[in-house]
């Protein structure tokens, strides 16, 4: 008994003595004045999400061009303007439309706000695509940061559907047709399609119960999802030792990393570029207004009917292709070899490095001019005077429109991985990199195709005539 | 071996496998439940439920009538047959219109083409123009729009006469 009692008085001396010094050193560290104060919690919050010294090399502007940076700024741009505009909106037609003409009419700002979420949402898509850009061009992606890669993939998907789901608030013509071609789009995913588009629809078109499956979507469901992988995301970046580390041939020849503190040399980085950003989307949002058309009718189909533009290259593919191939397969494969690549295409050397090598920035380039020309002349060789369809008319269009379009590239690229293999001597990752830089490059023109030379009835027109 | 003696399972093995089993059920029960309720919910009197059309005789023969809140196209063959064809296009979902002169259906969107009887003229839409069951009482023409059949082509049994 007498033991166990003096255990603890020996403790609560031990802490009352630690206690002393402890306040003796605070006191003389906490700054005496209300601005030093505030100046140690704000730095004490900041080292909670960055380490203390971050090496030099990683602060160059032109390695990170920023965009994992942006892509925070814009995610809270659109939680808190979202949570603004949820104070003037109602999911149900045709009350959604209504509050939108009063949020433009009559609410203070209503418009600002809704331009401020409309572009950061847009711009988003975008930023997103260009640091996964980043990160393949750098290998970044590679061993030990894997992980980080397919929860960035991840987070890019939920981006889309966000962006999908919100489409539809609105309520006016563009959203409404724009989400009829795109759940008709997943309508097409082989088995579970149908009875996936209709949950989602609620029903067999879009409708008020499409409008409140997809607000709950996409003002809780998606956001709390993001949120829980943007934090995994973060915390991941400083488990697998901070940012990957560009390799000039400085540091490569001496072999030394200077580290630099983060407060104040990556912190003020971040609140300039933060700030610009800030002060762009200001202006942006003053200037050029959120498109809002006529109220959705769902007996009048606008000619021609888009998707949201970010799908408009899936759109075009679904001109020349069967639906199975591009709503299915295709996005099948493209996952695999995303979420795959960094277990096979992870040579640790190059990591660091832009387009791996002097001769893969050559390739890349080769790539990109190449895919520049073809597309659009496949485009409209396959418009114009290519047709499986017409030619075996007695086949079915799975076999005439999926097989063996699907067949014939498939040979293509392969003879010119043999080709770039052979001439330029090309390595796995220099060969993967021209793949890779073909296939994006070819998306954008597609993209860019169905968005401005798409016309009347969807045939092929020169915007400026259109 | 001894745990496959059904009279030497023990009181805790029989536990942890009761509470694994009644965990499983309670999960399922949840999964199904979210599924049913986020089940389609339709009203009365409106798309989705029987729509009463017309009477047959207010439809001439070789006519194609838009029932706009049935989503529809009410089409009366020339031998007298009625259709009840689904305004949807079978390749993106977009509405498609009746062109009186070109006597075909086209898609604004990605200008297929189908004929009256809506079997495709033109692609990229790959099968026939959904269909709604049509019923005809005391020549009243009432539509259930609760669900499309779809087909791949317009095939006789498909034309319900009065």
């Amino acid at each position: 008994m007498s033991e166990s009692e003096m255990a603890p008085t020996n403790d609560s001396h031990r802490n009352r003595f630690f206690s002393k010094i402890s306040l003796l050193v605070a006191r003389w560290m906490i700054p005496t004045d209300d601005r030093g104060r505030i100046r140690m919690v704000v730095d004490s919050l900041i080292l909670h999400l960055h380490p203390s010294k971050v090496p030099q090399s990683t602060l160059k502007w032109t390695y990170t061009w920023g965009l994992g940076g942006l892509s925070t700024l814009l995610m809270l741009i659109l939680g808190v303007s979202g949570l603004i505009l949820l104070n003037n909106y109602t999911p149900s037609a045709p009350q959604a439309y209504l509050d939108l003409l009063e949020l433009r009419a009559n609410v203070w700002f209503g418009e600002w706000v809704r331009n401020l979420h409309h572009w950061s949402a847009n711009l988003l898509i975008l930023v997103a695509v260009l640091h996964l850009v980043r990160v393949f061009l750098t290998g970044a992606y590679r061993p030990p940061r894997q992980l980080n890669w397919v929860i960035g993939w991840l987070m890019l998907l939920l981006i889309a559907a966000a962006n999908f789901t919100g489409y539809l608030l609105p309520w006016d013509q563009l959203a409404y047709w724009a989400v009829t071609v795109g759940s008709s789009l997943i309508a097409y995913l082989p088995l579970v399609g149908e009875g996936l588009a209709r949950l989602a629809l609620g029903g067999t078109e879009v409708s008020t119960n499409t409008l409140q499956n997809f607000y709950a979507l996409h003002i809780s469901f998606i956001p709390l999802l993001i949120f829980a992988l943007m934090s995994y995301h973060f915390w991941r970046v400083r488990k697998d030792g901070g940012l990957s580390i560009p390799k000039t041939s400085a540091a490569q020849e001496d072999g030394r990393m200077e580290r630099v503190t983060t407060i104040p040399h990556l912190v003020q980085r971040e609140l300039v570029f933060a700030l610009v950003w800030v002060a762009l989307l200001i202006f942006i949002a003053k200037l050029l207004p959120a498109p809002l058309e006529d109220i959705a009718n769902p007996n009048l189909s606008p000619n021609p009917a888009k998707a949201p533009w970010y799908f408009m290259g899936f759109q075009e593919l679904l001109l020349h292709f069967h639906p199975t191939l591009i709503v299915g397969l295709l996005p099948f494969l493209l996952s695999i070899l995303v979420v795959s690549l960094p277990y096979w295409d992870n040579r640790f050397e190059s990591v660091g490095v832009y387009f791996r090598s002097p001769k893969g920035k050559r390739l890349t380039q080769l790539a990109i001019g190449t895919a520049l020309v073809v597309t659009p002349l496949w485009v409209i060789a396959d418009e114009k005077w290519f047709s499986w369809v017409d030619w075996l008319p007695f086949l079915p269009q799975w076999i005439t429109m999926g097989g063996l379009p699907f067949i014939s590239i498939l040979v293509f690229f392969l003879l010119a991985d043999r080709a770039i293999e052979r001439w330029f001597r090309a390595s796995l990752e220099e060969r993967v990199l021209f793949h890779a830089a073909f296939l994006l490059t070819a998306f954008v023109v597609l993209t860019v195709i169905g968005i401005f030379f798409r016309g009347h009835g969807m045939a092929l027109v020169l915007p400026w005539q259109g | 071996m001894e745990n496959s003696n059904p009279a030497s399972l023990s009181r805790r093995s029989f536990l942890h496998l009761a509470y694994a089993a009644l965990g499983s059920l309670a999960f399922l029960e949840s999964g199904l439940i979210l599924f049913q309720y986020l089940q389609p919910r339709l009203g009365e009197g409106e798309f989705g439920s029987k729509i009463k059309a017309g009477l047959v005789n207010d439809f001439p023969p070789n006519s194609v009538t838009h029932i706009s809140n049935g989503r529809f196209f009410l089409v009366r063959l020339a031998e007298g047959g009625f259709l009840a064809v689904y305004q949807r296009c079978t390749h993106l979902g977009c509405t498609v219109s009746w062109e009186m002169a070109q006597n075909k259906f086209i898609c604004p969107c990605h200008s297929s083409h189908f004929d009256q009887q809506g079997d495709v003229e033109n692609p990229p839409a790959a099968r026939a123009l959904d269909l709604f069951a049509i019923e005809i009482i005391n020549q009243e023409i009432w539509v259930d729009t609760a669900k499309p059949l779809s087909r791949q082509s317009f095939a006789p049994s498909q034309i319900t006469y009065p």
